[in-house]
């Protein structure tokens, strides 16, 4: 073959794999225009004033295509399918108590995007704003408004790399100052110091009383559900096998996904519910498999995201093992009762 | 980080051999070589565009949770040293099989992309970048030899350059398509992977249709490669002092990652500017492998390789000492890039010196595999010895032992890699 028909043949396939990779480009840049379309038979959204004091609303990030998708959006929690008030605040995780929200959203730079999360007071005004250091994953207020926890999903980006790590975040919302790791609080695992490189903390929930906050930890392949103390700085594992912890709202019990033998890689985990006092494990009535740190709707209740046609769509179950699990909006992802 | 990584888990790649042209001093850098570099670069674009983007795919595209994913990369090395050496060998058989080997590797990699498509679950994933990093360990070696055969042991040292800089070329670019790409679309994650397949088919076109096949006949003549000569290259004194130095230094070689984090906990660097820091490295590295290249020809490739890791004792120094000036990042991760200018493709082309052609992709092949167990030894040695002693403590005694294995290298120079 002379050296001009191998050029020839290099550009030949060259236009064509250029055509194939750029009818894919367009393919997936047309998405933008059907998602910014509402769906027929989706829930009602309209623009409005949404605040974090409002009387019995559930606040959450709006998934249901057209032109409030993402944003935080409000719903009457006795009607959570019923028309929602968009905000005009996007987030990709959110919570809120008592008057004060954390917002964690994307920031689209000219090239990658990176990420940050916003304190937010009740009317939804930036407060504090940090930088996140990777894809954010949880997100968390302390029952008193004063405390912000989010949680985020960092490296993986060696060559076909597979390492990925979290990184646990919390901030005192009054004075803004930011631990911006928990990797820096000191381990007490099995009434022993533990250290360890590969210890990762998320899903972190709070307790009342400004100090105590629970977690899970993971080290050497194993999960431990902590409690931490904000003050001495220290986290101590109380039970194995837990994540994604949420505190109920009277502190007695843990709502919280536990990875059951001989299920799926894929879809590994059952809710389970905790109690504190006895160490008693309770499975809940939902027999999928749910990725995400539940939220009390009240002391009886969970409701967590499940996959959906559009994203997620929210459930609840009881919280005791008992009833069984029921859809109550779709297109919603991170809930949060007010009032 | 992905191209910093990318580089360290590959200790070769390929570029372009210097032919001299009668009446110039400086030869051109042979066409197969640069064809090489060409393919490394399309390649690495390709497969760093997936790695770029496969975190947010699995969290935000998929709703996977990527914790524990990772979990058999130690197993998965030591299979790729293995599938390592065993295309080191398949390319030497048959008298010099390289292209094809190499081209099954490129190919298998370039399979792998539209896979991810239909793979939406952990396991099949993690089947696919297992398959992936498999056809990156078939080509290696294979190709590393193409670069060392096509040229000529005066100018072997500036065609490995010439073949680095090219490649971490296409590691810098990968990246920065992949987020253009997403940036032009909604979740065009399978956008991305279209593109990364037409890229890597691309490369393997360049391949095929310009680098030379094997030269059937001649080499096998001489020493027909069996897997016993193979094993047997480490007889010869020259290649197996190259193979202990470089397995010796590789165990004093902290991985990238530690590097980084290092330089972050020293300087406070905010996280949303820690994933720039192995640019920086890389665009060093990009800058230098030529020059240095050029400069082990003249001066020797031992002396070069043995002084990049004296740059590299340096970097380590600074990280140790109190000095926290700004223009502390910028120094230690020029002198980084400056160590794998000095080391990567160095390595090959003094290695190249000691291997008969007919078994050189064996050889190269031996020398990558060791220096790659080495340095994964060391990064499980580091990451200990940071949990009970924390990092200063680590790195001072990464430091110690680097210097001692310089030393020791410097002592045992092997000879015949320094030309003429």
């Amino acid at each position: 073959m002379t050296v001009r028909s191998r050029i020839l043949i290099l550009v030949a396939a060259v236009a064509v794999l250029a055509v194939v990779g750029g009818a894919a480009v367009l393919h997936a840049s047309a998405r933008a225009d059907r998602r910014n379309h509402t769906q027929a038979g989706g829930p009602r959204v309209t623009p409005g004033t949404v605040t974090l004091t409002g009387n019995g609303s559930m606040i959450f990030r709006n998934m249901a295509w057209g032109p409030h998708r993402d944003e935080l959006t409000a719903v009457a929690a006795g009607d959570p399918s019923g028309p929602r008030t968009a905000s005009g605040v996007k987030c990709l995780r959110f919570y809120a108590a008592s008057g004060t929200g954390v917002c964690l959203q994307a920031v689209h730079g000219p090239v990658s995007d990176t990420y940050r999360a916003l304190v937010l007071d009740d009317r939804l005004k930036v407060v504090h704003r940090y930088d996140v250091p990777g894809i954010p994953s949880r997100a968390r207020v302390s029952p008193t408004g004063h405390f912000a926890a989010w949680t985020a999903f960092v490296g993986g980006d060696s060559y076909a790399g597979t390492n990925f790590s979290t990184r646990a975040a919390i901030v005192d919302t009054r004075s803004g100052r930011l631990i911006p790791t928990l990797e820096d609080f000191r381990i007490v695992k099995d009434g022993h110091p533990y250290q360890a490189a590969d210890a990762n903390f998320w899903g972190v929930t709070f307790a009342r009383d400004d100090r105590t906050f629970y977690a899970t930890l993971a080290t050497r392949g194993s999960t431990y559900l902590v409690r931490g103390d904000l003050r001495a700085r220290t986290v101590t594992t109380l039970h194995a096998n837990v994540e994604c912890p949420s505190l109920s709202p009277d502190g007695t019990r843990i709502a919280y996904k536990k990875r059951v033998e001989g299920l799926s890689k894929d879809a590994p985990w059952r809710l389970y519910v905790l109690d504190l006092r006895t160490m008693r494990e309770t499975p809940l009535a939902e027999r999928r498999s749910v990725d995400d740190q539940a939220v009390w709707r009240d002391a009886r209740t969970v409701v967590y995201a499940l996959p959906g046609d559009y994203g997620a769509d929210l459930y609840q179950v009881p919280a005791d093992g008992s009833g069984a699990p029921r859809r109550i909006s779709t297109a919603a992802v991170s809930p949060a009762y007010i009032g | 980080m992905y191209v910093a990584d990318s580089r360290a888990s590959k200790p070769a790649s390929a570029d372009g051999a210097v032919r001299p042209v009668a009446g110039r001093r400086r030869a051109a850098i042979a066409p197969t070589v640069l064809a090489l570099g060409t393919v490394s670069l399309v390649t690495d674009v390709s497969s760093e565009m997936v790695t770029a983007v496969l975190p947010l795919y699995l969290v935000t595209g998929l709703g996977l949770s990527p914790l524990g994913f990772g979990l058999l990369d130690g197993v998965y090395n030591g299979f790729s040293a293995l599938v390592r050496l065993v295309g080191g060998h398949l390319a030497d058989r048959g008298g010099g099989r390289h292209k094809w080997v190499a081209g099954v590797g490129y190919g298998i990699s370039a399979v792998c992309k539209p896979l991810l498509l239909v793979a939406h679950s952990l396991t099949p994933i993690g089947l696919v970048l297992a398959a992936d990093r498999t056809g990156k360990g078939l080509r290696t070696a294979p190709r590393d030899a193409l670069i060392s055969l096509s040229s000529t042991a005066e100018n072997r040292g500036r065609a490995f350059g010439v073949h680095r800089a090219m490649d971490t070329a296409g590691a810098l670019l990968g990246p920065l398509v992949a987020f253009l790409i997403l940036r032009a679309t909604v979740d065009g994650y399978d956008a991305v992977f279209t593109v990364s397949f037409c890229v890597a088919v691309v490369g393997v076109l360049v391949l095929v249709l310009f680098v030379p096949g094997g030269r059937r006949g001649d080499a096998g003549a001489v020493e027909r490669p069996t897997l016993r000569g193979a094993v047997g290259l480490l007889r010869r004194r020259g290649l197996r002092r190259i193979a202990v130095c470089a397995l010796l230094l590789g165990l004093a070689t902290v991985s990238d990652s530690f590097v980084y984090l290092l330089l972050q906990r020293r300087l406070g660097v905010p996280d949303r500017w820690f994933a720039l820091l192995p640019l920086g490295t890389a665009a060093s590295f990009l800058l230098l492998a030529v020059p240095l290249g050029r400069l082990a020809d003249r001066v020797g490739r031992w002396a070069v390789f043995v002084a990049g890791h004296g740059g590299l004792l340096v970097a380590y120094a600074l990280l140790l000492t109190a000095w926290r000036g700004s223009a502390l990042p910028y120094v230690v991760l020029a002198l980084h890039g400056a160590f794998y200018a000095a080391t990567d493709g160095v390595l090959m082309a003094a290695a190249s010196d000691g291997v008969p052609e007919a078994l050189r992709s064996s050889g190269l092949a031996l020398v990558q595999t060791g220096q790659a167990m080495a340095r994964f030894a060391c990064s499980l040695l580091f990451g200990a010895a940071w949990t009970v002693w924390g990092d200063r403590a680590a790195l001072a005694g990464a430091a110690v032992a680097l210097a001692a294995c310089a030393l020791f290298s410097l002592t045992l120079r092997p000879k015949g890699t320094v030309p003429a």
